[in-house]
This record gives structure tokens, C-alpha cells and sequence, in this order.
């Protein structure tokens, strides 16, 4: 374990300097009030340039990403970043322009901005976009007020509750309930899709809506997604589409011709904008015309040949982020989605959906696939087969490191019971597959010949496995002094 | 790999869609490009911008255009840190869970409070979780006090996040572009959770926040205190007024302007919150061999436990913007933070002084640290003026415009900048 | 699994102690090892009226969290801070570690609880779906 930036402090060698000031030096104490000012600095770490450089390269090293090898981390779709997305990105023309600059000083931006929001919309099939939403859950929580917001605008008051199956992300009931819904959760039926006779009971005129994964947690099509719309709106309710799993039908189906309403995308996802190691990302979205009304503002506009942001929407549910989202994020989707075309996305779908069809056939002999079947962009396996050795999905899953990967999604969806989520993404070769494939098959071996070896696993990595209950239960959560 | 899988084609991949719910077109988006052409077209259009590395830009209202080292740029491009998700595997993930301790560390340090979260979206959406996780844990109580001092874009956001029905704003009118100190006590009340400042205020106002602190504290709601980073080193810290949670914009820390995001939503607050504090949490332990080691923590407050108990539904951080935050403090150091926040405060002042000496004045007679607002009857044309002359004005407000100083600008800049003001 | 004899218990895991007009409230065997290794308790308020089912503190562990429900109407008058600092007692020793003492409204309410032999069938079904 390396020492933190704070144990490395030498006092005195940071050279950090600000050009020479021919302005006069009136002392801070003589222009603010004494009773405004902090009377000792602020403790940070004091190293010098070439030692803060090393800290970080060395922290670097010790983190892995898309760029390390394969990352099967089911529903994140941890595809490739186009270096070139990253470029563009960092031209002083997009990086360093202020969000209240004059909007004729910033035509390109703009003109990026409205084009992203046209270009979204065709790929889900929706008539509206805002792009202001830092994240899908930030997504998810916009589209979830604008369809409250649409509820209330028809004097719908008794609209209080919120569908979510079984199987959603965990954000699904949260967000429903940070909105202001209480949750009514949907069972799974055996094929692992939407209990269309639960569905039908629960649904009511005291239902706003259904939030729903297409392809859902499990990596299957909801194939009766029509029949789910047509509950859905006949009862008076909207239906949201959760656009964590877009890649599995991207240029071949759209959310807005099955019947949904409102979609949020993840930018980083599905359009291979970079995780960032946990943010920041990027969740549009997209309505139809009946509740375009009520998106954020503002909203880019194009009038002739100029672009502006378009703030007079009277009925907009407001602000969710300062300005207008991620910019920066949504330079490089939109230099992704360029670069691919509408020949290229539906492509990218494809061989998502092909690669992982192709895992799950190698993998099926050595692990329990609970819904065997033609699945889109991931399926989940479970441990069952290493369960009788005492093995688990969690010792799997850190044995994977030792083979040098990044494991898959563990533990979820909660409906399959020790679940390992699986999504190679499109940018993986077939050879690629095939090694990670060996790696599980050699893993299964050893779970029934050397058991240990897994259970005691990592071996070689940088740490062993955590005390998690000590770090929750006397947490210590910043470097006290030494 | 078709053949493996016993199909022909790859649109048997789909034989679960129904035929009529698939596009049976092509997505109507122009053919793909090359990586040249790629370039050139991004080229294109960032050259239709005017860039901040090109115009001197006076503008602030929550967005500075500070200095970013050099190193800090290039060490942010490691891609290990960039293109990996968030740390939920320890075992290959210390670097970037050290990371974010340190990160924590140092925004408890600055802000002078006990707890610090991963980050969040942003200043303005860290601000409405603050008042949600007060309103939350209060028991019943829904309302939250806010000058009208606070940024209008906040205010906006904190509006829509009320729509989920659990808070109620009671927004309470400046005097003077200051906060309206009787005012704000009276609005307080037993109902009251959460009562809020922002520190300097939008108009660049240093505020009295001791008032405050105490009537709010007095009917025991929560005092969330909105900072702007660099100012810390210099002023009273959150913690030091008195604070309960502390929020605020972290983009000065680092991060390029990139219109508006992706930024930096910081958030700490007292110990007594640090299990309903929302967000992603780095904590310590030790792993089986008895080594530090850094994980993931507290989880039982998020929501992929939580499910529809929960309270926030963030699920992510900013974890490379609080990373540019850490490399940027430590790239600074506490004497080159202190050195930006003077320089940035002294340009300010020799801009008033200039400005004064040209005829005009401030629009408020109140101690500013880097922004303060100029009254002019019609800014906008003075913007006009500015843009014309190559300068990137500042924030148009009804009858002044709004000056940020950073230690970028400089005094040949700002006589610029006063010349042509002064001759609006 | 422990199920002590001369206990109450509700559906949700909870076990009763009575004494005269006060009860001893704590969670069952079957609730710890359910939620695992316990790393925070969020104690109820002192003094305070409740009713029978209202929720009044929860109980968390590293994976998951429960909602500790009060099983009957009264006032609490006394919580156990040990849990505070010490929350892994109610693992090693989940029933000589009681959450709270509520003073009862209305002794009547105790009917709707279990025995022992009602709650060892009731965990029997939870775990095996039967």
C-alpha cells in the first residue's frame, strides 16, 4: 500500500507561484472584515511537482480500466473510448468556453448541442430531447418529475403510485420514491420477463406509471412489450424507459415505438463516453411531443442558420443541473455517434448482441445459465454448479481478478439467486472472448478440484479481500494525522 | 461465431423482437467518418466558439476561469483513472479508492467539517440534496429558508427537486444585495429544517452567516452552507460559521469551464449525518492480510439496498472531476491556494478602484472576495462593447453587470476592461 | 436457530419481553443471521408515544437494512446506547441485547403476538417458501 499524498508532505517544497502583481498588495485583513477570515490555512498536502506527479501515476497504476483488458460488467457497458472522442473533447473551443458567454460566441457548441438532441431522438425514437442530466439516475429522476408533472398539469391528481418489477436496478424504486411515488413492485414470471396477469392486477387510476428495462436486467427482450404498453396506457399511465441496456437493440428496435413515453440514455454507455471511474457521466432525455412541454430548460433551438437555448417553456418542470449538462460528455458521445453513423450504431448493436450470445454458449457447460436463450447484450450466469465445493459467486468473481479481469456484475439481478451478470460489449474480439472464456472454464475446474484456490481468492493481486464490516461499523472516512 | 451459435445471420439475433417493432431502416444519421475527417469536423466547430484561452473572460456567476497546471491536465489523462467504472472491486481498485480519500480528506479539511461524500452532480444539485437530506431526517418538518442571494440557477433546481413534495422553499428577499438577516429569523420557525446561505453570495457579497446560524440552529433545523472552494483558503471555513452540511461548486478546483459540466457537486457535513449523507463513501480497513486497504462504505444508505426506502438515488460520483480536485490542491499546496484567493481578491480590488476612478461604482458597498457587481444602465450593450473589443464581458444583471476576477486576469487586461466600461 | 421459549415475537423478526406494564423489545435469532454482520443501529427516540407497527429505527448491516417496527402501542422509555458504539451485540447475543423498553398503552395488543411455537413454524416457512 502506498502512503497517502498527506503522509508524503515536506514541508515547504511546492513551488507552485502565480506571475509577478503590479497592482499594489493591500492586505486581505484591511479589505474584509477579521471576522469574515480563517485564521489558519487550510491542511492539504505539501509535496513538490515531480512528487505529485509520481503520487498520481503510482495511484493510476494500481486502478483498472477498459484500457487494462475486458470488462464484463453487466448493465454498464464498458465498451472501448475512442481516443479521438477525448481529443475533441479538449479543444480549447469546447473546454474552455464559459456557460453565460454570449450565445453567438459559441455557434458550434450550440450547433453540436442541437444536433446531439436530434440525433438521440431518431436512435430512441422519441420527439424531444434535453441533455441536461449529469447522470441516468439524474435522468431517471427528470423523467420521473415530468411525468408527475404531466399528471398533475391534467388535474390527475390520484396518481400516487409507481410501477417497477422485480427485476429493475435498484435506482428504479429509489427514484420513484425520491420523486414522491410509492413503489408497487411487478413480479417476474418464469421466462424472466414482465408477469403480464401482475401487471394487469396492480395496474389502477391511482398508477402514474411503469419504469421498465428493454432488454431488462436479465439480457431478454420484454417481447411483450406491446400487450405492457397497452396495460400501461389504458389505465392512464405512462411508461418510462430505462436506456441502461440501449446497446442491446440500438439501430434495430426503439423505445419510442414500443410505447414508451419518456427514455433516459447513459451517454456512458451506450454511446462509449468514458466511466471516469464513477462519474462523470451523462443521462438524457427524450419524450414525445405530449410531455415535451415539461422538459428542463433550457432547450437548444435552431432559428435559420443560428442556434440559441430556448428558456421560455412555461410549463418545464425547471432546472436539474446548473447550465446545461455535461458538455464535455456530450462532445465525445457526439463525436462517437458521428463517427459511427446510422450504419455504424446498429453494427455496434449487433455484434454487442452477437458477442454476447457467443460467451454465453461457451460458458453454458460450466455455469448454470438460468434463462438459456437467445439473449441481447448480456445474460446472466449463476454459481450453482460450484455451490455444492462451497463456492460462490463472490469467490468467482475475485478469482477472475487473479486471470487478470476485471470481474462481471455480481449479485444482481436480485431475482437469480447468486447471479453473475455478464456483458462482453461489441468492442471484444472473438479471441478476446474465447480467453475470457478459458479463464471461466479453468475457474470452474478449479472450484471442483482445488476449491480453496477460488475461495482464498485474489492471490496476486494488489490487496487481499477487504473487512468491510470493521470499515462500516467504525468508519473512518479522511486521514486523521499521523 | 454465427455459425457456432446455429444461426445464418445476424438479424436472427433479434427473432425476439417482433417484426413490427423493429426499425426495418436505417437510423436516419449521416454515414459514419473516418478519425480525419472525425477531426476535422470537431475542429470546425470549435473554432466557431470563442475559447477563454483566447478573450479575456470577466465572467463568473458560478463558473471561474482559473488557471489548470499543466500537470494536473496530463496526469488526468491516465486511462487507467478514466476509463475504468466505479470501485466496487477493492482488490483492483486502490488507486482510484485512495484517490477519493484523499479527496474527502481534503474537502473535510477545507470546509473545516467532519465527513465528506465521493462528490456529487454539481454545486446547485449538491445544494437541493443537502435541503432534501434535511428535510428527510427532520421528522416532518418540510420547509427550507433561502435568501434570494443564493445563485438563481440553484434556486431553480431547488424548486424542481421540491416537486417530489417533500420540501417547501421559502425564499426570502436580499436588502441591498445582502442577505435580509430579520428576515430570514423570521422565516424560521418550528417547521423550519433547513436554512441556507451561500458564501460569497451570488452577487460576490461576503455574508454575516453568524445570524443565521444561530436562529436556525435556535429551532433546531439544519444550517447548509454554500462555499465557493478557493475562497476557503482565505475565508471563515463552513465548519468555523457553524455549519451542518457544507455544499458548493467545485469546478475552480481544476476543472476546464467546457460550458457548464461535467463539474463538481462537494459535499461534508457534521458526524451526527454521516449515515444519511447521500452518495458514494471511501472508507478505510484493512484487508486479509492486516493492510490498509480502501473500499466502498456506509452502503446501506444507497439505494441499490435501499430500493424504494431510499432517499437519494444517486448512484455515481464525479470521481474524475474529484480527482482533478485532489491533483489540483495538491499541485497548489495550502500557500499556492492561499496565494490564488489573494491574487484573485487584490485583481478585484484594483478593478474597483479602477472602475471608481472612471466614474462608475459598485452596485453594492459590500466586502466582496473575487466578484462584485458594477452598476450600469444598460449592460447589455456594454457586453456589446466588451465582446467587440475581444473581451468576454460579465453576468447581465437588470442594471449591472456582474465582474469575476480570477488570478488569470491581469491589471493591463482589467484597464482594458475599465476603458471600455468607463466609455459606455 | 434460537427461539427462547418464554419471548413474544412479531412477523417482522422481533421479539417482546414482558414485565408488568413494560416490554423489552429486541430482534430474533432468524433477523440477525439474516442481515448478517450488524454494523449500525439507529436507536428510537426517547420519550416518545408510538403505535403498534410504526416504524422507529433501523438496523443496518454491510449488505442490507431493516426497518425496526415498535410491535406495540406505548411511550419508549428506555434505549440501549450500547448499541451506538457496539452494534455487533446484537450478533453475538440478540437476545440479552434489547433495542428499546416501551411502556405499554394497552396490555390487549400483546394478544396479536406470537409464541415461540407460532414463531418457530412462521421462520420454518420463511425459509423454506412453505
Amino acid at each position: 500500500m502506498s502512503k497517502l499524498i498527506f503522509e508524503k508532505n515536506i514541508p515547504g517544497s511546492n513551488a507552485f507561484s502565480l506571475p509577478v502583481f503590479d497592482g499594489g498588495h493591500p492586505a486581505v485583513e484591511t479589505s474584509i472584515p477579521a471576522q469574515f477570515l480563517r485564521q489558519a490555512q487550510p491542511q492539504l498536502p505539501e509535496v513538490s511537482e515531480v512528487e505529485a506527479v509520481r503520487h498520481f501515476t503510482e495511484l493510476s497504476t494500481r486502478a483498472y480500466g477498459v484500457d487494462s483488458g475486458l470488462y464484463p460488467l453487466g448493465s454498464c457497458t464498458m465498451k472501448y473510448n475512442p481516443k479521438i472522442n477525448e481529443w475533441g473533447a479538449r479543444l480549447p473551443g469546447m473546454a474552455c468556453l464559459h456557460p453565460y458567454q454570449p450565445q453567438d460566441t459559441m455557434q458550434g457548441a450550440l450547433q453540436l448541442y442541437y444536433e446531439m438532441q436530434a440525433m438521440l431522438a431518431e436512435i430512441t425514437g422519441m420527439d424531444s430531447f434535453s441533455l441536461q442530466p449529469a447522470a441516468g439516475a439524474h435522468g431517471e429522476m427528470t423523467g420521473v418529475l415530468i411525468m408527475k408533472a404531466y399528471h398533475q398539469h391534467r388535474q390527475d391528481h390520484k396518481r400516487t403510485r409507481m410501477m417497477v418489477p422485480d427485476s429493475a436496478h435498484g435506482t428504479n424504486p429509489a427514484t420513484a420514491n425520491v420523486v414522491g411515488f410509492d413503489v408497487i413492485e411487478i413480479k417476474s414470471g418464469a421466462r424472466g420477463l414482465v408477469d403480464l396477469e401482475d401487471l394487469r392486477a396492480k395496474m389502477s387510476d391511482e398508477v402514474a406509471g411503469l419504469m421498465l428495462t428493454n432488454p431488462n436486467t436479465l439480457g431478454l427482450f420484454e417481447e411483450d412489450i406491446e400487450e405492457i404498453a397497452a396495460i400501461v396506457h389504458e389505465g392512464g399511465g405512462l411508461l418510462y424507459y430505462d436506456g441502461a441496456n440501449l446497446n442491446g437493440i440500438m439501430g434495430v428496435a426503439r423505445p419510442g415505438d414500443m410505447g414508451f413515453d419518456v427514455v433516459h440514455v447513459n451517454l456512458h454507455k451506450t454511446f462509449s463516453t468514458p466511466h471516469g471511474g464513477g462519474g462523470p457521466g451523462s443521462g438524457p432525455v427524450g419524450v414525445k411531443s405530449p410531455l415535451a412541454d415539461f422538459l428542463p430548460v433550457p432547450v437548444a433551438a435552431k432559428q435559420g442558420d443560428t442556434y440559441r437555448f430556448d428558456y421560455d417553456r412555461p410549463l418545464s418542470i425547471g432546472k436539474v443541473k446548473n447550465f446545461y449538462g455535461n458538455f464535455g460528455v456530450i462532445v465525445k458521445a457526439y463525436a462517437y455517434i458521428k463517427a459511427l453513423g446510422g450504419a455504424g450504431l446498429k453494427e455496434a448493436c449487433q455484434h454487442a448482441v452477437l458477442n454476447a450470445n457467443y460467451l454465453r454458449h461457451r460458458l453454458r457447460g460450466a455455469y448454470h445459465i438460468p434463462q438459456d436463450r437467445l439473449c441481447k447484450h448480456e445474460f446472466v450466469a449463476t454459481s450453482r454448479n460450484q455451490t455444492p465445493q462451497g463456492v460462490t459467486t463472490l469467490d468467482i468473481a475475485k478469482r477472475l481478478i487473479d486471470y487478470g479481469y476485471h470481474p462481471p456484475t455480481v449479485y444482481f439481478p436480485l431475482i437469480v439467486h447468486e447471479a453473475i451478470m455478464i456483458e462482453p460489449t461489441e468492442t471484444e474480439a472473438r479471441q478476446r472472448l474465447d480467453d475470457f472464456a478459458a479463464a471461466m472454464e479453468a475457474i470452474a475446474r478449479e472450484a471442483q478440484e482445488n476449491p480453496e484456490v477460488v475461495i482464498q481468492a485474489p492471490h496476486n493481486a494488489d490487496i487481499k479481500r477487504v473487512d468491510e464490516v470493521t470499515a462500516a461499523r467504525k468508519p473512518v472516512l479522511k486521514w486523521e494525522g499521523s | 461465431m454465427l455459425q457456432t451459435l446455429g444461426l445464418s445471420s445476424l438479424d436472427q439475433l433479434f427473432s425476439d423482437i417482433q417484426a413490427d417493432l423493429q426499425l426495418g431502416r436505417e437510423l436516419n444519421i449521416p454515414a459514419g467518418c473516418g478519425e480525419m475527417d472525425l477531426r476535422s469536423h470537431l475542429k470546425e466547430l470549435a473554432a466557431r466558439n470563442r475559447s477563454t484561452e483566447d478573450f479575456p473572460c470577466f465572467l463568473g456567476a458560478g463558473a471561474y476561469d482559473h488557471y489548470i497546471p499543466a500537470a494536473l491536465e496530463q496526469l488526468l489523462l491516465r486511462s487507467e483513472f478514466y476509463t475504468a467504472y466505479t470501485p466496487y472491486q477493492p482488490e483492483i481498485s486502490q488507486g482510484i479508492l485512495q484517490s477519493i480519500f484523499e479527496y474527502q480528506t481534503m474537502m473535510c479539511n477545507l470546509t473545516g467539517l467532519d465527513v465528506s461524500n465521493a462528490s456529487l452532480y454539481d454545486g446547485g444539485s449538491a445544494l437541493a440534496e443537502a435541503c432534501s437530506l434535511a428535510c428527510v431526517n427532520s421528522k416532518g418538518r418540510r420547509k427550507v429558508v433561502v435568501p434570494d442571494t443564493v445563485h438563481p440557477e440553484y434556486l431553480e433546481i431547488l424548486k424542481t427537486y421540491s416537486l417530489a413534495g417533500h420540501m417547501e422553499i421559502v425564499l426570502v428577499p436580499s436588502r441591498k444585495g445582502a442577505v435580509d438577516i430579520e428576515a430570514v429569523e423570521s422565516a424560521i420557525d418550528d417547521q423550519t429544517a433547513a436554512a441556507v446561505i451561500q458564501q460569497p453570495s451570488f452577487y460576490g457579497v461576503i455574508e454575516d452567516a453568524g445570524p443565521i446560524e444561530k436562529a436556525i440552529h435556535a429551532h433546531k433545523g439544519l444550517f447548509i452552507l454554500a462555499a465557493e472552494p478557493i475562497s476557503l483558503a482565505i475565508l471563515k471555513s463552513p465548519g468555523q460559521w457553524g455549519a451542518d452540511i457544507a455544499v458548493g461548486e467545485g469546478q475552480p478546483l481544476g476543472m476546464s469551464l467546457s460550458m457548464g459540466g461535467p463539474y463538481l457537486g462537494f459535499m461534508t457535513v457534521r458526524k451526527s449525518l454521516m449515515r444519511k449523507i447521500p452518495g458514494r463513501i471511501v472508507g478505510q480497513t484493512t484487508d486479509g492480510n492486516g493492510k490498509i486497504a480502501y473500499v466502498l462504505t456506509l452502503q446501506a444508505r444507497e439505494q441499490h439496498i435501499r430500493r424504494e426506502q431510499a432517499t437519494s438515488n444517486i448512484c455515481s460520483n464525479q470521481a474524475l472531476c474529484a480527482l482533478a480536485a485532489s491533483m489540483y490542491l495538491t499541485l497548489v499546496g495550502p500557500q499556492g491556494l492561499t496565494d490564488i484567493a489573494r491574487r484573485c481578491h487584490q485583481l478585484a480590488l484594483y478593478a474597483r478602484q479602477a472602475l471608481e476612478q472612471a466614474g462608475l461604482r459598485l452596485k453594492y458597498d459590500r466586502p466582496f472576495f473575487n466578484e462584485f457587481a458594477v452598476s450600469i444602465t444598460d449592460p447589455a450593450a456594454a457586453n456589446r462593447r466588451l465582446q467587440e473589443n475581444g473581451i468576454i464581458g460579465g453576468y447581465e444583471m437588470k442594471d449591472a453587470l456582474l465582474l469575476a476576477f480570477t488570478e488569470k486576469r491581469t491589471t493591463a487586461e482589467i484597464d482594458r476592461l475599465v476603458a471600455i466600461l468607463g466609455g459606455v | 436457530m434460537n427461539i427462547p421459549a418464554d419471548l413474544l415475537y412479531t412477523k417482522d423478526h422481533e421479539w417482546i419481553r414482558v414485565e408488568g406494564d413494560q416490554c423489552h423489545i429486541g430482534i430474533s435469532d432468524f433477523a440477525q443471521s439474516h442481515l448478517g454482520d450488524i454494523v449500525f443501529v439507529e436507536l428510537p427516540e426517547l420519550d416518545i408515544e408510538v403505535g403498534a407497527g410504526q416504524a422507529i429505527g433501523v438496523i443496518e448491516s454491510v449488505k442490507a437494512v431493516a426497518t425496526l417496527f415498535c410491535p406495540v402501542g406505548g411511550t419508549i422509555v428506555e434505549i440501549n446506547e450500547e448499541l451506538e458504539s457496539s452494534p455487533e451485540l446484537l450478533n453475538e447475543d440478540c437476545y440479552a441485547n434489547w433495542i428499546a423498553v416501551v411502556e405499554l398503552n394497552d396490555k390487549s395488543e400483546l394478544e396479536t403476538l406470537m409464541e415461540a411455537s407460532a414463531y418457530s413454524e412462521f421462520c420454518r416457512q420463511a425459509e423454506t417458501g412453505v
